[in-house]
């Protein structure tokens, strides 16, 4: 087995062996790390594979698996999310295992299901079968079911029937998309092993029948952009996101949501050729909008801090929508460049909402008052990680949405980066107005007695708890100020993602 | 089996197939939506089978035996002891009433009779021909899925849905490869074991599985 091989492997397999892992030994004081391991062991696996693809990209187990610079950069993103994350756990786990909200079987469960599911994301960006991606992607759904569920409250089952109907809806008609550009496929003349392997397909691309495609593009972008958290199908996501416990909804906002996407770039690719760039375009386009503007909307009245941020992904995704939607280098790479931005403040954030939700015991902006006093680490993250996704500087999303606005300046989409930007203000002025309050409001006069204990915890989280908060800005922030080595491999990866012409 | 006989058999899997789809808009009771899923299970699998022996395509016919086994045996089962474990007998009150539901579906069979053009044009055939057919099934399923107020009627309108995807994959393309077909199966498999525990969580939780009582979650 060649080097190249182990490490397209290995970022399916090691999360797995942990999972196997947890089966076997349940979650204790040892096993807790093993899921931070895992994650670390698939990012330094992601970044030698991105050394090595850089241009060009290699196959392993008989074609089942591809790799290019777009498939090494999100299994970056994958790979750093999951580290904070999977750091973040057993600090997560003690707080509620301490207060009796969960038992040994649950956080087995907890151990097994994450790992599955981080090794779902990496075979679905792995994968070179678009049916292979779309296995990958439901399973991600199915196995991120009992996790959303993870509490058994009313709210949590209810979150997670809806995810699990609208997502497994949403992503049938993937399917049926997927089916489609296969028996076109098979019309072109491609043989029926190579008919749905994204690159033959892009090569083929010209002698797709347009109207086939046309229905299955469609599909596949409804589908996956269900997923992705886009209008019109993103109703499961606030509930979902919100349910979640911490370290999850930080997986599921933080890069699920982009690895759904990552599904669109590569169908975009084969659109561009075979139905010409403003039939995706156009897609996107109403997508991106309708996003952002459902996000702006429903942010104004919004009074839960879980779902404040999980609205603030749609709007995100909104906007990664619309620099895919430009098109071209500078768009692609900014919309990589969002991805991962996003992918590590966001996921601060919600670990950050975590240790609010154990101070507090409540999920309201308002029952949240002067957090800056009380626990100033978590509250000092906080502030720093909202800026970050308003997109202030030194934070990489800054550069980002600079760059995916400017890119549609220069493209002739003007008008709807000005839409835009009209959008995401009105997102960003309702936002900060909750977290104001939350942050320096006058605090309540005493602190329930119950949940003194659990808040004393939460108010100086032990130092695994703080790492990840911590780690993930310092990152967002030097990807702001520079790209370093990054810069060649984000090029590659908008390269592959169609950024030449 | 000659040319004329592989037509009719075909024309009957999916008239069949068809039926099977509208009238679950048609019952109330879940026992009976969940026989004439099965039997929808059973003609898609005739469908397949009929389709591998026209191509003389072993593996195609063994793909059909095993696709009629899960869709007419082992999801109709996991669904009945779902309702067992239940007790609730009947679908209480469709959003849409059932001589509404039947026109919509009407009108959902013209619609899906106009999008599928495109792909019967690409390669004109008997199997292609019949692909209307399964988008129709199709959008009734997602209607099914929309209009009706019980756990276990959302189930079957969601696998209504994957079984006319496999309809279609089949009349179209004769199937997906073998490691997404089994793939596929795997997830819907789990999918339906997934929402079957959910559905017993429910029960738990809110004392039925109205879903209509599933407000908790809003803005």
């Amino acid at each position: 087995m060649t080097a190249s091989t182990m490490l397209m492997i290995a970022p399916v397999a090691l999360p797995l062996l942990a999972s196997a892992a947890y089966l076997a030994f349940g979650w204790n004081r040892v096993t807790a790390w093993l899921g931070a391991a895992a994650s670390a062991g698939l990012l330094a696996a992601a970044v030698a594979l991105a050394a090595r693809t850089a241009g060009g990209s290699g196959t392993a187990l008989s074609g089942l698996l591809r790799a290019d610079a777009l498939s090494a950069f999100m299994l970056i993103v994958i790979g750093a999310v999951a580290l904070l994350a999977m750091l973040a756990s057993p600090a997560y786990l003690d707080a509620m295992l301490a207060a009796g909200h969960t038992g040994p079987r649950a956080t087995r469960r907890y151990g097994v299901l994450t790992q599955a599911f981080v090794a779902a994301m990496a075979l679905a960006v792995l994968a070179a079968n678009l049916g292979v991606l779309w296995v990958a992607v439901e399973a991600t759904t199915i196995l991120t079911a009992f996790l959303v569920g993870f509490r058994r409250t009313r709210q949590a089952t209810e979150a997670a029937w809806k995810y699990v109907v609208i997502c497994s809806v949403g992503i049938a008609l993937a399917l049926l998309g997927i089916v489609m550009a296969y028996y076109a496929a098979l019309h072109a003349k491609v043989p029926s092993a190579q008919a749905l392997d994204w690159a033959e397909l892009a090569r083929h691309a010209a002698a797709l029948d347009p109207g086939v495609m046309r229905m299955a593009v469609a599909l596949l972008v409804l589908g996956f952009g269900a997923k992705a958290g886009l209008a019109p199908m993103h109703a499961w996501l606030p509930d979902a996101h919100s349910q979640a416990p911490a370290p999850v909804s930080a997986l599921m906002s933080g890069v699920l949501l982009s690895v759904a996407f990552y599904a669109i770039l590569r169908v975009k690719v084969i659109s561009d050729v075979a139905l010409g760039a403003g039939f995706a375009r156009t897609l996107l386009i109403v997508a991106a909008l309708a996003s952002l503007a459902v996000a702006a909307v429903l942010l104004i009245a919004q009074r839960d801090y879980k779902r404040m941020l999980a609205y603030s992904s749609i709007e995100h995704m909104g906007l990664v929508a619309l620099g895919s939607a430009v098109g071209g280098r500078l768009a692609l790479a900014a919309v990589l460049l969002h991805v991962l931005g996003h992918g590590l403040g966001k996921s601060v954030l919600f670990l950050g909402s975590g240790h609010i939700l154990q101070l507090t015991g409540s999920s309201r902006t308002d029952a949240v008052r002067g957090l800056a006093g009380r626990a100033p680490l978590v509250a000092g993250t906080f502030a720093l990680g909202l800026a970050a996704l308003l997109g202030l500087p030194p934070f990489s999303v800054f550069a980002s949405e600079l760059g995916i606005v400017r890119a549609g300046f220069t493209a002739g989409y003007g008008w709807a980066a000005v839409v835009a930007l009209l959008l995401v203000a009105v997102a960003a002025a309702a936002m900060s107005r909750s977290a104001f309050g939350m942050l320096f409001g006058r605090p309540d006069p005493a602190p329930a007695p119950a949940q003194a204990d659990g808040a004393a915890r939460a108010a100086r989280p032990p130092w695994s708890a703080a790492v990840p908060l911590v780690a993930g800005l310092a990152l967002c922030a030097a990807l702001g100020v520079t790209l370093g080595p990054l810069q060649p491999l984000l090029e590659a990866a908008a390269d592959a993602a169609g950024g030449t012409p | 089996m000659s040319d004329s006989l592989y037509v009719q058999l075909l024309d009957l899997a999916c008239g069949a197939f068809l039926l099977a789809g509208v009238l679950v808009l048609w019952r109330r009771e879940l026992a009976a939506i969940v026989w004439l899923f099965a039997l929808q299970g059973a003609s898609l699998g005739a469908l397949v089978v009929v389709l591998g022996l026209h191509q003389g395509d072993a593996e195609t016919v063994a793909v059909g035996v095993g696709v009629g086994a899960l869709r007419a045996g082992l999801l109709p089962y996991m669904m009945r002891r779902a309702l067992a474990a239940g007790g609730e007998k009947r679908e209480t009150q469709p959003i849409v009433n059932v001589p509404t539901s039947l026109v919509v579906a009407a009108v959902l069979a013209l619609l899906a009779y106009a999008v599928s053009q495109p792909l019967v044009r690409l390669a004109p055939s008997p199997a292609t021909h019949a692909v209307p057919v399964t988008l129709t099934v199709l959008l009734v399923g997602f209607f099914v899925l929309v209009s009706r107020r019980r756990a276990l009627s959302q189930v079957v309108g969601f696998l209504l849905m994957d079984n006319a995807i496999t309809a279609t994959a089949f009349l179209t393309a004769g199937g997906v490869p073998l490691v997404v077909e089994l793939g596929v199966t795997l997830d819907v498999l789990l999918a339906v074991l997934v929402l079957q525990i959910l559905t017993a969580r429910m029960r738990a939780t809110f004392g039925g599985t109205d879903l209509d009582e599933l407000r908790e979650l809003h803005d």
